[in-house]
């Protein structure tokens, strides 16, 4: 373990945090609200630290997959933690723990919160939860991949930490410019969105706020009832860019490049419309009643959807309220959730996709034993390597899942509420059902509890391994 | 540039390694996904898994706006196809890795009609390598400028060595030939050294001189300076016919030991003028009956690199002049230098160092001039050709001065066919062609070596 490498890619990233709060201490000011005092001291902290750390530059510069992977928890972990000293040390969230919980929520993009009483909080802490949702979603890491000059070749393991999906890819030979087109790509589509709304006639603060939230599926609104009381327009808009930041980013870039016939050709994406679009239907179908027409609730269907599915979070209506059958529909679009290299959480698409082939697979062997077959994507053969891994996954997957039940289960609230809430927050969602439903928050659950779900986070949304590492006393050896 | 490199294995991979530091952006293609998998997690390049010959393959690795090529996969047949199915899909340049004997008469009609800029023939570029250090067996490596015509030479100073305790700027009136040392290795230490410096034993030299002078140089300072008379080859492989038929023709008797029986047919066959000896080459015994202890020179070219360090460390202490051991591995080099091995040659090495030298000369026309360039003294230094063009910065001006950056030297200047050695009132003319050794890597153009 090469520990000044790590010190020096921590510090990096505090510094990195300590600019980026400068943006809520322009807003406070703008506002005039008086935690423009907080956010100007957690930024010095933060800037103060970072420079502290990353003062002397290690001689030692190699790294290897163990300093990646560490390197990418342990920076998402610092994080979170000084990410939310703007709120303990302005008031808004005045407990260490829930400001935390808040804090790696918004990080995570997950978008679960403690608050009941979100119009409460002043402007600028509202803008700093939206903001480092757009951050989180695609990635402090890459984020510093494509700015600080960080020459050398295996940073690869910090990018494949970081970004989600079963393999991860360079775009171009290089990683810094790979960066560079991911963030340029996310930062014209978060526009897009912003101008889009602005047209709709949405408040400015409002706009930039809510496309962040879209942009990174994170999920934290600006108001009490998240987006129920904007025109159906915005909502429109919304549900589509939620739908469009769930695609595989790489699909972007093959159309940039004008090579629709790759973009289009990849199974992963057709199986991820393919599923909103027979959701959608289906549940359109099942809440027809609940609505005065049918438009009224297939925009509510495809909403509620791709919000879900794309594990943003956001909600127009309590969901909570539909038939059973389209409450379980959402809950295991939960499970699914969005693409492999888009900015949503969930076991994704591909993974489920491989796992489905895996199982044609194995009853293919079942009828004949002797049959070798190898499994394709996108006419391309799966490495047994990365088959493995997925499977892997999913079976780590299961088993933190149980073992998070097991533990909020203390708590004493009812099945639904326990599964959906660690659903909720292993996934990215951020609304689960029961008390923690679009009407509910997490704040009734135990500081412990908290604590498990918090971990639940920063494991779905860094998927699984790198958060593991920690734990592997192997992983600290210096040798 | 863009570049593609065809095969992973010990070339490619060094390739990779070498081309992507020096800014360019680089994606390799193997068939074996384990293998370009752990060339695109070490080093800042793209992978792509697939058949390089295959055009889909290809254009997965954007050949369209790819400008250079490089085809070194185990196949010659497969690294030809490769180049000219790029050369016909896209505008780009080709390199191929030809080793196959068979093409070594051809090389110039395929180069041609084929349409690559290079073939490498890293067997033949060994032969070519051993046969230049046979000549001048004082040396531990000589590399040659401006087509030949300035060499840059390194030796280690022996006991008894003139040069012991003699400080730079006496050299040339102590021994009236113009030489100029550019650069000293001392205890693992690199020095870009200035008059005043005073060599010790054990130091090892860089220095730049025509070819003339260097005979001379070597001479007045005691050691050989003659070629060797004969040489004991062991091994019998590629490089050895390559090397046998090149020393015949400069008239150096061949003694080959080979253990293969059918090979030393094959030897006989190709080499009718050789002596072929049919035995283990690590039999003591047996090197003593072939009198190992009365030739000039033994190279070791098995196919195993512990077998040729282990014989070389033994010939050394046999052989009046001159060993040279050829190593596969490009890897763990630092133990092997530490081994007082007489001279060393890496083919692979050899081969993606000329590949470097060809890419860093086809960027002349996005903006840098380098001719030549070598890397010397465990790649800490570098010593560049440039090739001055009209209206350049450093021209027309005493060299004394130009603001030289502290870390560059002006070795060599060459005009119309007259090396050169210069001082301080010299200067650069446009045509000429100048030698410059810096310890810093990365200069493109010959205005890099002034301060900015």
């Amino acid at each position: 373990m090469n520990y000044s490498m790590l010190i020096y890619i921590l510090g990096s990233v505090l510094k990195i945090e300590g600019i980026f709060m400068a943006l809520p201490t322009a807003v406070a000011f703008f506002y005039r609200e008086k935690s423009l005092a907080a956010f100007l001291a957690a930024a010095v902290l933060c800037l103060a630290l970072g420079i502290g750390l990353t003062w002397k530059k290690p001689s030692d510069m190699v790294f290897y997959s163990k300093e990646g992977f560490l390197a990418v928890s342990l920076s998402w972990v610092f994080l979170s933690i000084f990410g939310c000293l703007p709120f303990v040390i302005s008031g808004d969230i005045p407990s260490f723990t829930d400001a935390l919980f808040e804090t790696i929520s918004v990080f995570t993009t997950t978008g679960a919160s403690i608050l009941s009483d979100v119009e409460a909080m002043s402007k600028s802490g509202l803008f700093w939860r939206s903001f480092t949702h757009w951050l989180g979603g695609m990635g402090v890491l890459v984020f510093i991949l494509a700015v600080l000059p960080m020459a050398g070749g295996r940073h690869m393991y910090l990018m494949k930490a970081e970004s989600p999906g079963p393999s991860v890819s360079k775009l171009v030979p290089r990683v810094k410019q790979t960066a560079r087109i991911l963030y340029a790509i996310y930062f014209v589509m978060t526009v897009a969105e912003i101008v889009l709304l602005l047209c709709g006639g949405m408040p400015v603060f409002d706009a930039v706020t809510l496309s962040m939230g879209t942009a990174g599926t994170g999920g934290f609104g600006v108001r009490n009832d998240s987006v129920g009381s904007y025109t159906p327009y915005m909502r429109n808009v919304i549900t589509i860019f939620m739908a469009l930041f769930g695609v595989n980013f790489n699909i972007y870039y093959l159309i940039l490049c004008k090579k629709w016939k790759q973009a289009f050709r990849s199974e992963e994406v057709r199986m991820y419309f393919g599923l909103i679009l027979l959701a959608i239907a289906v549940i359109t179908y099942d809440v027809r009643k609940l609505f005065p027409n049918i438009l009224e609730a297939f925009q509510q269907a495809a909403f509620q959807v791709s919000s879900i599915m794309t594990s943003t979070g956001y909600s127009t209506v309590d969901f909570g309220k539909w038939p059973e059958f389209s409450q379980s529909l959402l809950l295991m679009l939960m499970f699914v959730g969005a693409c492999a290299g888009s900015t949503g959480g969930g076991i994704k698409v591909s993974r489920i996709l491989l796992m489905i082939k895996s199982v044609k697979r194995e009853l293919h062997t079942i009828v004949h034993p002797r049959a070798r077959m190898k499994i394709k994507m996108d006419d391309r053969v799966v490495e047994e390597e990365t088959l493995r891994s997925v499977n892997v996954f999913i079976g780590c997957y299961l088993l933190i899942y149980a073992l998070s039940l097991l533990c909020i289960s203390v708590d004493d609230f009812d099945f639904t509420t326990n599964f959906t809430a660690v659903a909720a927050t292993i996934n990215n969602i951020g609304p689960g059902l029961g008390a923690v439903g679009p009407a509910g928050n997490f704040d009734g659950f135990s500081r412990f509890s908290k604590y498990v779900l918090m971990f639940d986070m920063l494991l779905g949304r860094l998927e699984i391994f790198p958060m593991m590492a920690l734990f592997l006393p192997k992983t600290w050896r210096r040798h | 540039m863009q570049i593609i490199i065809v095969g992973c294995g010990k070339v490619g991979t060094a390739l990779a390694a070498k081309l992507s530091v020096e800014d360019h952006n680089i994606t390799v293609i193997d068939t074996d996904s384990n293998v370009v998998q752990m060339v695109a997690n070490t080093y800042d390049v793209r992978g792509v898994v697939g058949n390089g010959a295959s055009y889909s393959v290809l254009m997965e690795a954007e050949l369209e706006d790819t400008d250079l090529i490089i085809a070194v996969t185990e196949s010659d047949e497969m690294n030809l196809l490769c180049c000219v199915i790029a050369k016909k899909a896209g505008q780009c340049q080709t390199i191929a890795r030809v080793r196959d004997p068979i093409y070594i008469h051809e090389r110039s009609f395929i180069k041609k009609e084929l349409g690559l800029s290079m073939i490498i023939n890293p067997e033949f570029a060994a032969a070519m390598e051993i046969s230049r250090l046979l000549c001048f067996p004082s040396a531990i490596e000589i590399d040659t400028f401006v087509k030949g015509r300035v060499e840059m030479l390194s030796l280690r100073i022996s006991q008894k060595c003139a040069l012991d305790g003699m400080a730079l700027k006496n050299i040339s009136s102590a021994l009236g030939c113009e030489v100029l040392i550019c650069a000293v290795e001392r205890d693992n230490e690199v020095y870009i050294p200035s008059g005043d410096f005073i060599l010790h034993v054990g130091d090892t030299l860089s220095m730049v001189a025509s070819h003339k002078n260097a005979a001379k140089f070597f001479h007045k300072i005691g050691l050989h300076t003659n070629q060797v008379k004969n040489t004991m080859i062991i091994g019998g492989g590629q490089i050895s016919v390559y090397l046998a038929t090149i020393l015949q023709k400069m008239g150096i008797m061949v003694k080959i030991v080979e253990l293969s029986e059918k090979r030393c047919e094959e030897l006989c066959d190709l080499l009718p003028k050789a002596v072929v000896i049919c035995g283990d080459g690590s039999d003591e015994e047996l090197l003593s009956e072939e009198r190992i202890d009365q030739m000039d020179s033994v190279v070791a070219l098995t196919g195993i690199d512990e077998e040729n360090i282990i014989l070389s460390l033994f010939a050394k202490t046999k052989v009046k002049l001159k060993t040279v051991t050829k190593i596969n591995r490009i890897q763990l080099n630092d133990v092997i230098r530490s081994l007082d091995l007489d001279s060393v040659v890496y083919p692979k090495h050899l081969t993606s160092e000329m590949i470097l030298q060809y890419v860093r000369a086809t960027q002349n026309s996005i903006g840098s001039n380098v001719e030549t360039l070598y890397k010397l003294v465990n790649d800490n230094v570098e010593a560049l050709e440039f090739h001055i063009q009209e209206n350049s910065k450093v021209t027309n001006v005493s060299l004394q001065k130009l603001r030289i950056r502290q870390d560059v030297l002006v070795a060599c200047i060459c005009r119309n066919d007259q090396v050169i050695i210069p001082k301080g009132q010299d200067q650069i003319l446009p045509g000429d062609s100048v030698i410059v050794v810096t310890t810093c890597s990365g200069l493109t153009d010959v205005a890099d070596i002034l301060e900015s």
